[in-house]
């Protein structure tokens, strides 16, 4: 079973782009389970969600602890969340972002990808200039860096569950799946380290 | 055909393929995805309802009390504060022998405000004379909200179908939703055995004095006897349309158990894992699911535990004063059976608090260490606080 947690802020997409991936996910044949962090939502505030899949039946019904995988929608959220928390060893942080913001020695022990999905929104005319929604290009960066979901069934996923432009959140999630950047694990000197 | 579907979504479906005619309802979070898709769905005639939005859910039950009166079938949803408004009414509906169904998603009672998971809001009304289930997957919610309706209307009886807030009612998964075509065989439309009816005006639920009265009271508990019955035969007429079938209840390896979980709602799907991991080792723990809480099955709880030394009750709800409220019934039911299992009662997972598997295997752990209930209820997971109202 894989947990990937999904850290946005209220009216970026979050808890859509888990169903999404749910969707996906289950076109190419997985069982899966998606939900959002069981509290109040409020625009703007700090949002988790998340998505289970399995090639067997899920039983377990509990939050996610440990996740194997985090996407962080926003990355003013990294100022004040710890995103790793939990975060098994070797894990995916997907960021958007143009440029890598400085982070902890911790985070060492994880994989790191990059993907401006602002700038792809914006320019597939997702959302607002001040409030561009960008959970479709986080699901192509994610699928290119896990090799999966197909993005086949992210776009049937899209297709048949977003009403408003889906044809432009194709568009924009094969985007980010051409241009999410790999990092090397590089070790940057932010001395507030916070290991869990 | 396989979907992902949100758990709320879920009822809808089922609401949808089971046709009803009447639906009305106050929203309440976390039951507001249920009705509001079915609002959409009689909005653009998808399904033809008439949909009555009302200003509370007192009155919501009153519109369906009215609806079903008339012989039509009817449905409406709610959640804790909303149901204990719709008290009244509950008794009202099943001594009236109204086949209302109703889904209410587990959700605590205030104060303190709390939207989380928690069963004593339905259980608080265990004595209005609705049959009541319990569900653990979101295929359990969709089935058992069709089969409502068909139970329902066979016993003239109010049915509540419960499902846990946000772990059920929010959650996607995988819902095998069955054609229109198929349910229509499993239920057919709905033949009132008596209904208001202006070309044969009568009256109902006038002056009942007390040479009548009790009578027309055991007439109902005839009625939940016949349930425990009909749902045998309700659930293997689903199984032949459908091909799903749950129980009133569900033994997991109980033939060779010394300790057997009893659990209910979402909390059995994860006792199933924590099942498996621990019978790898060689434990000898079995668990029992309860769905029918209402009638409760006492005769299938004595059968199924009779092999057992001990019986673990997790209870996400309290009586205060007394003990966990599902821990009280298998008391209950086993108490005149000779040589039953000791039965040992744990609070868990109150107001939402999440029940892990390291949950579920420390209340296994504590039933296998002690010999004898100490308590009625043990509370798990309970932090230390300074200060508590009443204490000196």
């Amino acid at each position: 079973m894989v947990e990937i947690r999904f850290h946005g802020r209220g009216g970026q997409g979050t808890v859509v782009a888990t169903i999404l991936l749910a969707k996906a996910f289950f076109r190419d044949g997985y069982y899966v389970q998606s939900f959002p962090l069981f509290g109040v939502e409020r625009r703007g505030a700090p949002v988790e969600a998340y998505l289970r899949f399995d090639r067997e039946e899920i039983l377990i019904r509990t939050n996610v602890y440990t996740p194997d995988h985090v996407v962080v929608l926003d990355k003013t959220l990294l100022d004040s969340t710890d995103v790793t928390l939990g975060l098994k060893t070797g894990g995916w942080i997907l960021i958007n972002g143009a440029e890598l913001p400085a982070y902890p020695n911790s985070w060492s022990p994880y994989k790191l990808a990059l993907v401006d999905a602002t700038h792809i929104a914006l320019n597939t005319g997702l959302g607002t200039r001040t409030h561009p929604i960008v959970n479709t290009p986080m699901l192509g960066g994610l699928a290119q860096v896990l090799g999966m979901p197909s993005m086949e069934a992210i776009a049937k996923a899209i297709q048949s569950e977003v009403p408003s432009k889906p044809k432009a959140n194709i568009k924009a999630a094969k985007m980010a799946y051409e241009q999410v950047r790999v990092l090397e694990p590089v070790k940057h000197s932010k001395s507030a380290s916070k290991r869990t | 055909m396989k979907q992902v579907v949100e758990g709320s979504h879920a009822v809808a479906e089922a609401v949808r393929l089971a046709r009803a005619q009447v639906i009305s309802a106050y929203p309440i979070t976390p039951q507001t995805h249920i009705v509001e898709r079915l609002s959409e769905y009689c909005a653009d005639s998808t399904l033809a309802a008439r949909f009555l939005r009302v200003e509370s859910e007192h009155s919501a039950l009153a519109a369906l009390i009215g609806a079903a009166s008339c012989g039509v079938r009817t449905f409406t949803a709610t959640s804790s504060q909303g149901l204990a408004l719709m008290h009244e009414l509950l008794h009202w509906a099943s001594a009236a022998r109204l086949p209302i169904v109703m889904a209410n998603v587990n959700r605590a009672m205030a104060p303190g405000w709390n939207i989380w998971a928690d069963q004593t809001d339905s259980l608080a009304q265990r004595d209005t004379g609705w049959i009541q289930l319990y569900c653990e997957h979101s295929q359990e919610v969709l089935d058992t909200a069709i089969q409502a309706f068909r139970l329902g209307e066979w016993l003239n009886l109010p049915v509540m179908v419960n499902l846990d807030a946000f772990f059920l009612s929010h959650t996607y998964e995988v819902v095998d939703l069955p054609k229109q075509n198929v349910v229509d065989r499993f239920l057919p439309p709905y033949q009132p055995r008596f209904q208001l009816d202006t070309k044969d005006p009568c009256a109902f639920n006038q002056l009942a004095p007390p040479n009548i009265y009790m009578e027309m009271r055991h007439n109902i508990q005839t009625a939940m006897d016949d349930a425990l019955t009909f749902f045998g035969q309700m659930e293997n007429e689903f199984k032949n349309t459908i091909g799903r079938g749950y129980g009133p209840v569900e033994a997991i390896e109980c033939e060779d158990a010394e300790i057997i979980m009893v659990t209910s709602g979402t909390i059995t799907s994860t006792s199933r894992q924590v099942l498996s991991e621990l019978r790898k080792k060689g434990e000898k723990i079995g668990l029992l699911k309860i769905k029918l809480f209402r009638p409760f099955p006492v005769k299938a709880m004595r059968e199924l535990t009779a092999s057992a030394r001990k019986i673990a009750v997790i209870d996400r709800n309290f009586s205060f004063g007394a003990s966990g409220i599902f821990a009280q019934e298998v008391r209950a039911a086993l108490c005149n059976h000779p040589g039953h299992p000791m039965v040992f009662g744990y609070v868990a997972g109150l107001g939402g608090r999440d029940v892990t598997t390291a949950v579920i295997e420390e209340i296994y752990r504590l039933t296998k260490e002690s010999d004898l209930p100490q308590q009625e209820s043990i509370w798990v997971g309970l932090h230390e606080v300074e200060h508590a109202v009443g204490q000196s």
